[in-house]
């Protein structure tokens, strides 16, 4: 198994606190990683690493190393807006702009200089066919997005990203808005996005991690506690804090 | 103690009464100017220019510059106003030199108009030559009005979601792309508002043109914007003190004309805040 994502060492600070600590991962290509943990473990700001969204964060400071197909992430040179076209990411609420759902699926490509209508459409009706979208949306492209259901959105959300073509999509707890049925049609939709791409979810919902993941990291206070195949996780934990955690001690 | 629903009817009586007492005197003065002065509009009144020493005639050439004066100062003071609010909002990191230029601002807004008009005169009539002209006036009151400018972008932008940066940007945006794509048009209903209220109150100012453009007497129409102009806010000036025996019909007409193009101004700011505020969904 190939690994897509290399972390090493990796240490990041919001002023004095020491959000991660010496965190090593390495995550697997084209399968479904999640990262679980009590809230403020660093789930998040782990996964914010990924795609650099740190950097907008006033007085973070990160150390070590993170490598994506081996090319360094953390390097003050890294080109970030080639960095955020490989490394999609989805937030936790479903956030489209307040355009029409084509611009929303097409933003990126006319940020990144594609103006051509067909173009533009043919990448449109892709990413929108591959998050189960087209067939429902396809009479009312011009509509407003934000008219759209959460989970409708949400899928938008995830067609904007893909239409960028990226490698790795990040999912910021991806369902917390949503309901329990379309919680899971998110969840069977990363099981089809996983042939393609190398998926990346934090989730507060342990069920959540052992239905739609292939490894599973448990995180707790900036630590990697443990991580491994999401069965073994869940059946048969190395670590005593990893047991705690998924059978309901504490969390 | 006195019972509850009791204060609570007193409280809310007193609110009422406080309200009513700041609009009385708003709605008093428009129906007193609007009676006084309507029967002093007519076609002519507002097409011809001042004849038989102002006491007859019209008063277009004071529209007219009003007209030019405020679309001038709009030109100046809305980029300049809007881009400042840009770097401060999304550029400015919290520095000191963020916050001097923060109470800047504030004490900018806070000079009195006379001061304006005398800043106005030394730097762009005097110094830079402009001599009394549009461009010396509408810059002078662009000086004015960009404080206001700047505060109601900045309010404008700072209430566009974080979020819709942070997607942006996580798309691959650069920073400007992610302003001038999601930010600027999410912002644009509260900036034009902000400005329009800002244009309209420099409008209606005297003191920052009375030594910088504001002519006595000029019975055509400016032809560039080195030309000096009559405007209606010291016209209806000269009409009260400087000319002895005008008619009230003439002077009401005028002041009318004035608070009427300030009105519009202001119902569009309120008309295009209301029709962009039911558009806006999050």
């Amino acid at each position: 198994m190939s690994e897509k994502i290399e972390i090493k060492k990796l240490n990041l600070f919001y002023g004095d606190f020491h959000a991660l600590i010496d965190v090593n991962l390495g995550i697997p290509e084209k399968r479904v990683t999640s990262i679980i943990g009590p809230s403020g473990c660093g789930k998040s700001t782990l996964l914010r690493c990924l795609n650099r969204m740190n950097d907008l964060v006033e007085g973070v400071r990160v150390t070590g190393s993170i490598k994506i197909d081996n090319i360094e992430v953390c390097s003050p040179n890294t080109d970030l807006i080639s960095l955020r076209q490989k490394v999609g990411m989805v937030f936790q609420r479903p956030n489209p702009f307040p355009l029409s759902i084509f611009e929303n699926v097409v933003y990126g490509l006319r940020i990144s200089g594609t103006n051509k209508r067909s173009v533009l459409e043919e990448v449109a009706e892709k990413s929108l066919s591959e998050v189960l979208l087209f067939d429902d949306l396809k009479d009312k492209l011009s509509d407003p997005a934000l008219g759209l259901t959460l989970e409708q959105q949400q899928k938008l959300c995830i067609a904007r990203v893909i239409a960028m073509r990226p490698e790795v999509i990040l999912l910021d707890e991806p369902c917390s808005t949503l309901d329990p049925i379309a919680t899971l049609k998110i969840e069977d939709l990363m099981q089809i996005l996983k042939k393609d791409y190398s998926l990346v979810i934090v989730t507060h919902n342990m069920q959540q991690a052992a239905r739609a993941s292939d490894t599973t990291c448990y995180m707790l206070l900036g630590e990697m506690i443990e991580c491994g195949e999401t069965k073994d996780i869940f059946t048969a934990p190395k670590d005593k804090r990893t047991e705690d955690y998924i059978s309901g001690r504490f969390g | 103690m006195l019972d509850p629903r009791k204060t609570e009817k007193i409280m809310f009586t007193l609110f009422g009464l406080a309200t009513a007492i700041v609009i009385l005197p708003v709605i008093i003065i428009c129906a007193f100017i609007f009676i006084q002065g309507l029967p002093g509009i007519s076609l002519q009144f507002l097409l011809d220019i001042p004849r038989h020493g102002m006491k007859g005639g019209g008063i277009a050439p004071a529209i007219v510059g009003t007209i030019y004066l405020t679309l001038a100062t709009a030109v100046f003071s809305i980029p300049l106003g809007v881009f400042a609010a840009v770097y401060l909002t999304e550029y400015a990191g919290e520095h000191f030199l963020k916050r001097l230029i923060e109470i800047s601002i504030v004490n900018l807004a806070g000079v009195p108009s006379i001061v304006f008009g005398l800043f106005g005169l030394g730097l762009f009539v005097i110094f830079l030559g402009f001599g009394p002209s549009i461009l010396a006036g509408a810059l002078t009151l662009a000086v004015m009005t960009i404080p206001v400018i700047i505060t109601a972008s900045r309010e404008a932008l700072t209430s566009v979601p974080k979020t819709y940066r942070e997607v942006s940007l996580s798309l691959g945006a650069t920073k400007w792309q992610t302003i001038r794509h999601i930010v600027l048009p999410n912002a644009a209903p509260g900036i034009i508002t902000g400005a329009i209220l800002g244009l309209s109150r420099a409008a209606g100012e005297t003191a920052p043109i009375l030594f910088t453009v504001a002519a006595f007497y000029l019975p055509y129409f400016p032809n560039s914007v080195f030309d000096q102009a009559m405007v209606l806010p010291y016209h209806i000036y000269v009409l009260a003190t400087q000319v002895p025996g005008v008619s009230p019909k003439i002077q009401y007409g005028t002041v009318l004309v004035l608070v009427g193009l300030i009105l519009i101004m202001n119902f569009s700011a309120a008309y295009l805040r209301a029709k962009f505020r039911k558009r806006k969904t999050w």
